[in-house]
């Protein structure tokens, strides 16, 4: 492990670490095993969406209709498990749903050429409101006890997704190290035109990654849906910038080629301990955005103060993606 | 003349360094009114250092910098402007959307942001400067819509409307054509003519030695000599530069050639303006393509590498036709490209050497997918020491290589895929006197191996040195392809110029 290539990721750790020290002393009810528990269900969704943003930040892109996608999808298991289908066959559809939203908007950015931001800007509103008409802003509600925490026992739904989502993690940031297909996002996110001269096909990277993206969206709004009885037909609203925040937190670079799965698995750690641990210290919740815009700010101060170093003193070796 | 007036600019003893580097060993140098004094050296001899010292870009660790005779104590970009210091780099560096004029007057109107804009001033400005460069170009034209040589124009009519009176050109010609060259040189002459100082950075010799009226040669951060133009030539140069003499820059070779390897029939792009061109090159042959800027070079090799595909006419490789509508297609069948532009598209400047060299060559390095990290260090170091790369790390990013060491990274991944047809397009722009020879020697290596070499190139002793043939492009298509030994200097200028041979009467230009 060589820390100067992996600078942003180990000041998310220290951050975290401080964050914890603090905690510790001034309120250790913050980790308590139901705390922690709590904390962690909650986050689990998020960490799967953000893995799928990191995708598209690396190829250089940006998904902000992951909130859109994440709510259809949360009522479309909702509606099928009402429908009395098993939870594995709503978390399928969920995710097919996921998938196939993604590939919409992959397919307008890449063969269409639409800049993402576009895309995803009309996708996020229309998807919304379609939503919204669809459902007339009414609840899923009385979700079937076999819906609930996935038919598992509340004991065992925790061990259970945290694997599942641990699996989910060390696969992506394994084959972003070591496949092809990874080496290709980061080609693509590095420099479009020159990744495409080299041969890789550009345009099926970046519609890939917004499929996946769209994908992991669906698989996430499962794991959040089973946690209640009631779906919200609002949910997700904000997920798109709190995800964001967590990849970019992690190191990812905006304009994409730069960025790792590790280090947004700190970004959504970092970013998700921030609220609750407020709350624990007495401080009003209405600073937890106002904190989380300061942390996302001096993440982009660092990037940019770190990259401008390089450049002035030509320093050595970058990330040995 | 005006010499009279004493040193326009003198930098006494500056010494830079960078990170621990030692960038600038104490290095003199002084520029009278009315001269062109050029900068020659070799990549990292500290020519980029030391103008972006003079133009407060960066600040010297020792040493001084006396502007017509006053001392400068604390330089920065805008001091230097307010001294009349102007400098013109390689790339322009315009603002693509907006217009001509609308350039020239950022640089040139003082005031607040509430001042109301003239108009009809402005273009009439921007007409004027333009003419003083002999550039007709329309002011109401948004920049992106410009070429290079066109782009570059622009740049030094900004120059002079700010009454610079050290105007410093970093390597101006490196992107402009024979012609384009002459009439940079015209303005050059002008502007001397008028009192100016000009600092001339070039690695094309020939143009340092026609323009400039002294000559400082630079090497590892130390002025090695400053010669009047008349006391040197070309070879005296080189050595001075590289401290030992380089016997031949272009190694003469037996050709021998094999079978044909690639063949163009009629190919045609409309869209990117090409018309019927039917070339073909032997696998151990270099054929050589001159041209003109925009004569259609750079459309050529996009196209037959499958960037922007032809949409009439046949590609044939080893006889048989192929189909490339992609540069996938083209890498399938051997095929490489080394773009013109290595910064923008040749390599990826914030990835390191290894992911660089192996970007072309995944599958051959990867099993179901997976990439093998011992076979991809393997490739990169095989290629680092084949070409002989100069860096620290094989790990190190692109960005912190000099030009020439890029260039053979973006040559390396291609020879990763064992090519039989390499098309290059100027291979050696911007690229320093060792490397350029190095350069040379692994494309003649390549084409004694076999490989088919497709070589354009804007500098006509490259295309002349090097090519086993030779074809002149003009306008879109093919105007002549000749042996190398029938052409002579004359054949390709007026072959890309007019698209005629040299010694045939012309016809009258109406058709």
């Amino acid at each position: 492990m060589n820390f100067k290539n992996h600078r942003s990721e180990v000041s998310v750790a220290i951050a975290i670490a401080a964050l914890s020290l603090v905690m510790v002393f001034a309120a250790p009810a913050f980790f308590t095993s139901e705390n922690l528990s709590d904390l962690f269900l909650a986050n689990i969704p998020v960490l799967v969406v953000a893995v799928g943003m990191t995708l598209v930040i690396l190829a250089g892109e940006i998904d902000i209709s992951v909130g859109s996608i994440f709510a259809i999808c949360s009522v479309a298991a909702g509606v099928l498990a009402k429908a009395g289908l098993p939870p594995q066959i709503a978390l399928v559809a969920a995710c097919s749903f996921g998938a196939g939203l993604g590939s919409i908007n992959g397919a307008l950015v890449a063969y269409a050429r639409i800049p993402s931001i576009v895309v995803t800007l009309a996708s996020m509103v229309a998807l919304r409101d379609a939503l919204r008409w669809e459902t007339q802003g009414a609840w899923v509600e009385d979700l079937p006890g076999a819906f609930q925490w996935f038919g598992l026992s509340q004991a065992a739904y925790p061990a259970l997704s945290s694997a599942a989502v641990a699996l989910l993690v060390i696969v992506c940031a394994w084959a972003l190290r070591n496949l092809a297909a990874g080496r290709a996002v980061y080609a693509t996110g590095s420099n479009r035109e020159g990744a495409r001269l080299a041969g890789i096909d550009t345009s099926l990277v970046t519609f890939s990654v917004f499929a996946l993206a769209g994908m992991l969206t669906g698989f996430a709004a499962v794991l959040n849906s089973v946690r209640f009885n009631q779906i919200p037909s609002n949910t997700g609203i904000g997920l798109e910038l709190k995800v964001i925040a967590a990849v970019i937190v992690g190191g990812a670079s905006i304009t994409g080629g730069v960025g790792t799965i590790p280090g947004t698995v700190l970004g959504v750690i970092l970013l998700g301990m921030i609220g609750p641990a407020l709350t624990f210290l007495g401080v009003s919740a209405y600073w937890e955005k106002a904190i989380q815009g300061g942390i996302i700010l001096t993440a982009i101060i660092l990037d940019v103060v770190r990259v401008r170093s390089e450049k002035q003193y030509g320093a050595s070796a970058g990330i040995r993606a | 003349m005006a010499r009279t007036l004493g040193l326009l600019l003198e930098a006494k003893l500056i010494t830079k360094a960078f990170a621990g580097v030692q960038a600038l060993k104490g290095v003199s140098f002084d520029l009278l009114p009315g001269e062109v004094h050029a900068i020659v050296g070799e990549n990292g001899a500290g020519k980029s250092t030391l103008t972006k010292i003079m133009t407060g870009a960066l600040r010297c660790d020792s040493g001084t910098l006396v502007v017509c005779g006053k001392p400068v104590s604390h330089n920065d970009p805008a001091t230097a402007r307010l001294l009349g210091i102007a400098a013109i780099y390689q790339q322009p560096e315009l603002f693509p959307h907006l217009t001509v004029s609308e350039n020239i007057a950022l640089s040139l109107e003082a005031g607040g942001f509430f001042k109301r804009i003239n108009w009809k001033n402005r273009s009439q400005r921007a007409v004027d400067l333009l003419g003083r460069v002999g550039a007709s170009i329309d002011p109401e034209r948004p920049v992106s819509s410009l070429s290079m040589p066109e782009q570059q124009l622009v740049e030094i009519a900004k120059a002079i409307g700010t009454d610079a009176k050290v105007l410093i050109m970093d390597e101006p010609t490196a992107s402009l054509s024979a012609h384009e060259v002459e009439s940079l040189f015209a303005v050059i002459r002008r502007l001397r003519a008028g009192g100016a100082g000009i600092i001339y950075i070039s690695h094309r010799l020939e143009e340092v030695l026609s323009i400039a009226d002294r000559i400082t040669v630079l090497r590892d951060g130390q002025t090695i000599a400053t010669r009047q133009r008349d006391e040197v030539n070309q070879p005296q140069l080189i050595s001075m530069m590289v401290g030992r003499e380089l016997t031949l820059l272009f190694p003469k070779r037996s050709v021998s050639t094999g079978a044909v390897a690639l063949e163009l029939w009629n190919i045609g792009n409309h869209a990117r303006g090409l018309h019927d061109i039917s070339i073909s090159v032997r696998s151990g042959e270099i054929l050589g393509i001159a041209g003109l800027v925009g004569s259609g070079r750079t459309e050529l090799a996009e196209t037959i590498f499958g960037l922007t595909p032809a949409d009439s006419g046949e590609i044939r490789l080893r006889g048989s036709p192929v189909r490339i509508s992609a540069p996938s297609d083209a890498i399938r069948l051997r095929m490489g490209y080394v773009p013109e532009d290595r910064r923008q598209h040749g390599v990826i400047l914030d990835k390191p050497i290894t992911v660089n060299t192996s970007l072309t060559s995944l599958k051959g390095i990867s099993r179901g997918g997976i990439i093998k990290p011992a076979q991809e260090r393997d490739l990169a170091e095989r290629y680092v020491a084949q070409l002989a790369v100069k860096t620290p790390s094989i790990y190190a990013n692109l960005e912190t290589l000099s030009g020439g060491n890029q260039q053979k990274v973006a040559l390396a991944r291609w020879l990763a895929i064992d090519p039989s047809v390499l098309i290059l397009d100027e291979p050696t722009q911007g690229v320093d006197i060792g490397s350029k020879s190095e350069i040379h020697r692994i494309m003649i290596e390549l084409a004694e191996r076999g490989v088919a070499i497709i070589m354009i190139s804007s500098e006509l002793s490259e295309i002349l040195g090097l090519s086993d043939r030779i074809a002149v492009m003009h306008r879109g298509t093919i105007a002549g392809i000749m042996s190398t030994e029938q052409a002579s200097q004359e054949d390709v200028l007026s072959l890309a110029s007019v698209g005629e041979p040299y010694d045939r009467p012309r016809k009258p230009i109406a058709q």
